[in-house]
């Protein structure tokens, strides 16, 4: 789920230049490119905002939808991405404000979160493997309780791995909001941990 | 954010140069509850950096290209169904209100009544097209209420 960046962005970006040239003039299968190659990453960014999977394979169709409605007004010198995100966040925020979605979230666990190299370890102690799911449970509900803002750049810097001047450039804000954010949300997860032991 | 939050910050996400990280190590070794601070914030790091997002079935993927063209179909089809809608009953209405006009039984005031929802659903109709026109050719996104 992590985009390469050194090395490979040049040629990507030249690449997508010519993509979105032809995006822009209808062309489904330079669309369908784009689609592929940022697919997992936008489901994955949607999961972390929404926290549900049927939701962000939902909201993550509808924005690339969105945008391939309106392809004529795709702009080759901008970062394809950067503009997916943008519609795909309002889509989110707007989801997790919605009145019905508040009220399912408060009666899930949150199945979003994993840690595969941890479940194996603990799988073969009954006690470990409790222990740790009940953590991730709530380490998922404290991240869901979490402010959009604050949530966001966690999900941007934890789950999609992005620099603090990455964010700052997606989210359009300075890197001392992105940084002061941060710094908000895991201030509030510190407290659930040491709630937690 | 003051410095040494903002170092803390840098120091969790290897951002952090070797000065600051200098400059960051004598801030903690002098405040024993900013050294209290730095660990709960070390504990939270390490956990979130064990936890990853659940992966879906491959079949999405599979699918997903597709899902996304059918909305965007889906789109369209809504769009020709309410022109549709707005079409057949517009003529429908047309057609009742002259019948109501054309009956010398019916009095002149049900009529008026008639002629006035008429007018007026036209007129809303052409105001809430004409909204959703400029709006959508100007800004595709302000549908997406913040």
């Amino acid at each position: 789920m992590h985009v390469s960046r050194d090395g490979t962005e040049c040629c990507q970006r030249s690449d997508e230049f010519e993509l979105l040239l032809r995006a822009r003039r209808g062309d489904r299968s330079a669309f369908g490119t784009l689609i592929t190659r940022y697919m997992r990453r936008a489901y994955y960014v949607a999961l972390g905002l929404v926290g549900s999977h049927d939701d962000a394979q939902d909201l993550s169709q509808e924005a690339f939808a969105r945008v391939y409605r309106n392809h004529e007004s795709l702009d080759p010198e901008k970062s394809f991405y950067g503009l997916l995100y943008q519609v795909l966040r309002r889509l989110c925020f707007n989801h997790l404000r919605d009145a019905k979605t508040r009220k399912s979230r408060l009666e899930e666990k949150a199945h979003w979160l994993t840690d595969e190299a941890r479940d194996r370890a603990a799988l073969s102690d009954p006690v470990k493997r409790s222990e740790w799911s009940e953590l991730k449970t709530k380490m998922g509900k404290a991240i869901e309780a979490l402010s959009e803002h604050e949530r966001e750049v966690l999900v941007l810097k934890e789950f999609d791995g992005l620099k603090y001047r990455e964010i700052g450039e997606l989210l359009e804000i300075p890197i001392g909001t992105v940084m002061s954010r941060l710094y908000s949300a895991r201030k509030a997860l510190a407290t659930l941990l040491e709630e937690i032991h | 954010m003051d410095r040494t939050r903002e170092l803390m910050m840098r120091a969790l996400d290897d951002e952090i140069s070797a000065s600051e990280n200098m400059e960051l190590q004598a801030m903690l070794n002098a405040n024993e509850q900013l050294r209290a601070e730095w660990e709960s914030l070390t504990q939270v790091k390490r956990t979130t950096a064990d936890l990853e997002l659940a992966k879906p079935p491959d079949e999405l993927w599979e699918e997903y290209m597709d899902s996304v063209y059918r909305r965007v179909e889906r789109g369209i089809g809504w769009i020709l169904l309410s022109v549709g809608a707005v079409v057949v009953f517009s003529y429908a209405l047309w057609q009742l209100v002259r019948e109501l006009i054309g009956d010398a039984m019916i009095p002149w005031y049900v009529k008026g009544g008639a002629v006035a929802l008429l007018v007026g659903i036209v007129i809303l109709a052409v105001s809430v097209i004409r909204e959703k026109y400029f709006v959508f050719k100007d800004d595709p996104y302000r549908d997406v209420h913040r």
